[in-house]
């Protein structure tokens, strides 16, 4: 008896808590991982709202939600892909906004293997260089562009090895099957140093700048929990979370 | 045609993969096949289970352990290393192992059942005409179990043709190297390079169905006879 007054008890509190506090699916580009993860946390905590992320790469998630995957807001790991949703009526008008700037780092799993000029590069001296894929992930061009800004692209490019993200290209390196390459400094870096190996903060002239945009997509419209997890996103706390991953927020 | 350069590459890849990995496949498959038909070992039925994996597990699983096993500090990799062959992912070589592992139970369980239908009676004839064991495989098992090495062929070059997942965790996409018709779809798909993507995509259908089509209409033929 008691058993089933105590379930009937947790059923109707899970109806009840279910009424006020909403879902929100979130796309998330796969640099993004470590600070949305936190970010969600922070923002269930304070709010109630639950935001279920699911993380991947930008021109994936891009063809996904043009075919109907039910995603109410996007955080891709660049402005090109937010934009063309926006012109395409994907999203609710007006919600798009850069949540971060990405910094490029290249780095190893190794200590002391690359050094703070990143003149490893210019050694040329390694097996295998990884880097996310150019056509489809923001960090993979930026790579592309440091190198060829550095006049390497020529004699790397038989090195290359390409992830299909970001991700993925860390995890190449992670293994050793990659010496070195080119990651986001969020998946190595948390609080003000690096969580483990070597790396080069590679200067933000090198590259254009890696401004990540979010967007409120259309089938977030009515959802409360939507616009509620992207005004926290604008939030100083927000702020202060993705700053510790080593991302710039640019100035509301 | 939109059809580019790449595209070629990958296809011409594709069909090099496939056909490396079928041949190795029947060359390494045939004995454990022959071995699993035939023996009365407490070992058949894991060994059995060893070679269905493949069947089962999701193709991350299998190329986040090759990626790991055959990586510098793996097992594989530091015997690899130590022959001066350098280590395997990122390179043909890499992806001809891990097709093979990957295809493996799309050859061996088509040959067993095909060393198992013929059973105990012909061979036990071929020993009563002093056929010698080798013999007796050569000259009695092997045209008796043509279909099966058919089957098997044709199933383990569809499977690797088929491959994804394994070949994207390990393959690192480089071009006439690595990069497979599958990876090149998804690349394309990833672009935005729709048109292309069909061209491919749509050939892979022709080719799978042109492939199964083979291999049903032969079973068929086969029964019929």
């Amino acid at each position: 008896m008691s058993v089933l007054r105590v379930s009937f008890c947790l059923a109707a509190a899970t109806l009840a808590a279910s009424a006020a506090a909403a879902e929100v699916q979130v796309a998330v580009a796969a640099n993004f991982t470590a600070p949305m993860q936190a970010i969600a946390r922070q923002f269930e905590q304070d709010t109630g709202h639950k935001a279920v992320a699911a993380f991947g790469a930008t021109g994936q998630f891009y063809s996904q939600i043009k075919n109907g995957a039910p995603f109410e807001v996007f955080l891709a790991a660049d402005d090109d892909r937010p934009a063309r949703l926006e012109a395409e009526q994907q999203t609710v008008p007006g919600s798009r906004f850069t949540y971060a700037v990405g910094s490029l780092a290249l780095w190893s799993a190794q200590d002391g293997y690359v050094d703070d000029q990143g003149a490893v590069l210019k050694k040329n001296a390694f097996r295998h260089l990884a880097i996310a894929n150019p056509k489809a992930a923001p960090y993979g061009l930026a790579a592309t562009q440091v190198l060829d800004k550095l006049g390497l692209a020529e004699a790397i490019k038989p090195k290359i090895v390409e992830g299909q993200s970001i991700a993925q290209a860390q995890q190449f390196v992670a293994t050793g099957n990659a010496e070195l390459g080119f990651v986001a400094l969020s998946q190595v870096y948390k609080d003000g140093k690096l969580t483990s190996g070597s790396a080069w903060l590679v200067p933000a002239a090198l590259h254009d700048p890696i401004r990540q945009d979010a967007v409120i997509l259309a089938k977030g419209k009515d959802n409360p929990a939507a616009q509620a997890f992207v005004d926290y996103l604008k939030s100083p706390k927000a702020a202060e979370i993705i700053k510790s991953y080593g991302y710039q927020v640019s100035a509301p | 045609m939109h059809l580019d350069s790449s595209d070629l590459a990958a296809i011409w890849l594709t069909l090099q993969l496939a056909s490396l990995t079928t041949l190795l496949l029947l060359i390494i498959g045939t004995p454990i096949a022959w071995w699993l038909a035939r023996t009365r070992s407490r070992l058949k039925g894991p060994v059995g289970a060893v070679v269905a994996l493949p069947l089962v597990l999701p193709p991350t699983v299998l190329g986040f352990y090759l990626l790991v096993i055959m990586g510098p500090h793996g097992p594989v990799g530091q015997v690899t290393q130590a022959l001066g062959l350098g280590v395997l992912p990122f390179t043909f070589a890499g992806l001809v192992v891990g097709s093979v592992v990957y295809s493996l139970p799309f050859v061996v369980q088509p040959l067993q059942n095909a060393f198992e239908a013929i059973g105990a009676r012909p061979l036990e004839a071929a020993a009563t005409l002093r056929a010698s064991p080798r013999d007796c495989f050569f000259s009695v098992v092997l045209p008796l179990a043509r279909p099966g090495f058919i089957t098997a062929a044709i199933l383990g070059f569809a499977h690797t043709v088929g491959e994804f997942g394994v070949v994207l965790m390990i393959g690192g996409n480089i071009e006439g190297k690595t990069r497979v018709v599958s990876v090149q779809i998804y690349d394309h798909v990833e672009a935005l390079e729709y048109a292309q993507a069909h061209w491919l995509a749509g050939g892979m259908v022709v080719f799978s169905f042109a492939v199964l089509l083979l291999l049903y209409t032969r079973r068929r033929a086969a029964t019929l006879w």
